[in-house]
């Protein structure tokens, strides 16, 4: 099934009237997710600026996930070398690299009000940082190499070793400092979170998914077709 | 001899004689490490402080220095083709490479740093674990660059790509370096130092694999 739809041709086909409705859901989801956490009362501590949450979590959710989408990718190019993989490996870091830019600037915006400064050295924000470069350096090193499946090839090492070591530099981090708010959505003995505040965050969550789900697409059928005007002018101009 | 030992010779003797830029790396390093207290100032509390850091980072720029030219420099007269075709598996070769720029270059650069130490007035104990630290964490930081050198073989300037893709994944080392030589200062509980241990050994261990598989990659065409 998932081979089937990996056919760049077939993936066209079926994507392309599969994205109004993916776009349409995404806009249904932050928009009801935004009203929700704009109708929630103040937090007795953090006040107003507590609604930063609904924007700042689920944009470090999606920059994870990103990271961890592109490394099945990329083991998925390696191995299978299938041509969509590669594409989809590719496509998703900037994706991935905005998401990430966006938590942390989110971030920073909450952490002035709550820390008193726009940035701490904290377990959280570091390992961020590093992921941002993490990302940065993927897109440099796929946009330095010209060939093109040489160029995929060397990103999905880059992103598989970068994989493996993310979770040494997490952990790395949090022994190194931390003072950032710890899990308290996934936990043992359930969510430490209030439901009031609960669902429009989870909404958010997954209206961040959809989103970038739907830009991830976007991105795909656009590198696909960019390649297809590629070798068309080449047959063209030979 | 055997292959591999040949080629780890060939390449300690590459990097120490003339052009090979093993002696410049350790230039390079001194040259950080007196400019960092020009900058900071010389008050020999904040400076015996951040000595850790200071020469753990210092160290790993300095490694990186000479990394980008680890594959190229072979991959450009050809003896990189040679190397793959030889009955030495790959993944090997590029261990005994690794090897040679840690010998070449993380070596001497900890022997270099017990000396810079006095610079920043550590203490003798200090100076020790700064000494034990660089010594089992360098090897990682030859490992994991030569992950980067093989992924920017072909690239012309890929020097300045490496330090993007190789300083993140170099985070654990610098941290876990560090944080040895600040736990003996403290008088505190060591588990750096076995962090740091066991982020080189898996680093030594899996990077000729991704190093391997890149080199590959770019003969491929």
């Amino acid at each position: 099934m998932l081979f089937e739809l990996a056919n760049p041709k077939r993936f066209m086909e079926v994507s392309g009237p599969f994205l109004p409705w993916l776009a349409a859901a995404t806009a249904a989801c932050l928009i009801t997710g935004l009203v929700l956490g704009f109708s929630t009362p103040p937090d007795y501590q953090q006040g107003d600026t507590v609604r930063i949450m609904f924007l700042h979590v689920p944009a470090a959710w999606t920059a994870m996930m990103a990271y961890g989408l592109m490394a099945v990718a990329s083991i998925i190019a390696l191995i299978n070398r299938h041509p969509l993989a590669d594409v989809a490996a590719k496509t998703a870091a900037p994706l991935g690299a905005v998401f990430t830019t966006l938590g942390l600037i989110t971030g920073s915006l909450w952490g002035k009000p709550m820390w008193g400064a726009w940035w701490v050295w904290d377990g959280r924000l570091t390992s961020f940082l590093l992921l941002l470069l993490l990302y940065l350096g993927y897109i440099a090193l796929g946009s330095a190499i010209e060939d093109e499946t040489q160029s995929a090839r060397a990103c999905a090492i880059l992103a598989i070793v970068g994989a493996v070591n993310l979770p040494i530099i997490e952990f790395s981090v949090d022994w190194w400092t931390t003072l950032h708010q710890g899990e308290s959505i996934l936990r043992k003995g359930g969510p430490l979170i209030s439901p009031v505040f609960l669902w429009p965050l989870l909404l958010m969550g997954v209206g961040y998914t959809l989103l970038f789900s739907t830009l991830w697409i976007v991105r795909i059928r656009t590198e696909i077709l960019n390649r297809r005007v590629r070798t068309l002018m080449l047959s063209r101009a030979a | 001899m055997s292959p591999f030992f040949a080629l780890l010779s060939r390449d300690i003797r590459l990097a120490v004689r003339a052009g090979g830029g093993a002696t410049l790396a350790l230039a390079f390093f001194a040259c950080v490490v007196t400019l960092v207290p020009l900058g900071v100032g010389s008050d020999l509390h904040l400076l015996s402080r951040i000595a850790g850091g200071v020469l753990w980072v210092a160290a790993v720029l300095a490694a990186l220095l000479s990394l980008d030219r680890l594959f190229q420099a072979d991959y450009e007269d050809g003896s990189l083709d040679l190397i793959v075709l030889s009955p030495l598996s790959l993944e090997v070769s590029v261990l005994a490479k690794t090897t040679a720029h840690w010998l070449a270059t993380g070596l001497p650069l900890t022997v270099l740093s017990a000396l810079l130490a006095v610079l920043f007035d550590l203490s003798v104990k200090a100076t020790g674990a700064l000494v034990l630290s660089l010594l089992i964490g360098t090897p990682a930081v030859s490992a994991i660059g030569a992950v980067g050198a093989a992924l920017t073989l072909s690239i012309r300037r890929g020097g300045l790509i490496l330090p993007l893709i190789v300083l993140p994944l170099l985070a654990p080392a610098v941290i876990f370096g560090s944080g040895v030589v600040q736990a003996v200062q403290d008088n505190l509980a060591n588990g750096a130092f076995l962090f740091l241990a066991a982020f080189s050994v898996l680093s030594v261990v899996l990077s000729p694999f991704a190093a391997a598989a890149s080199v590959r990659l770019n003969l491929a065409t």
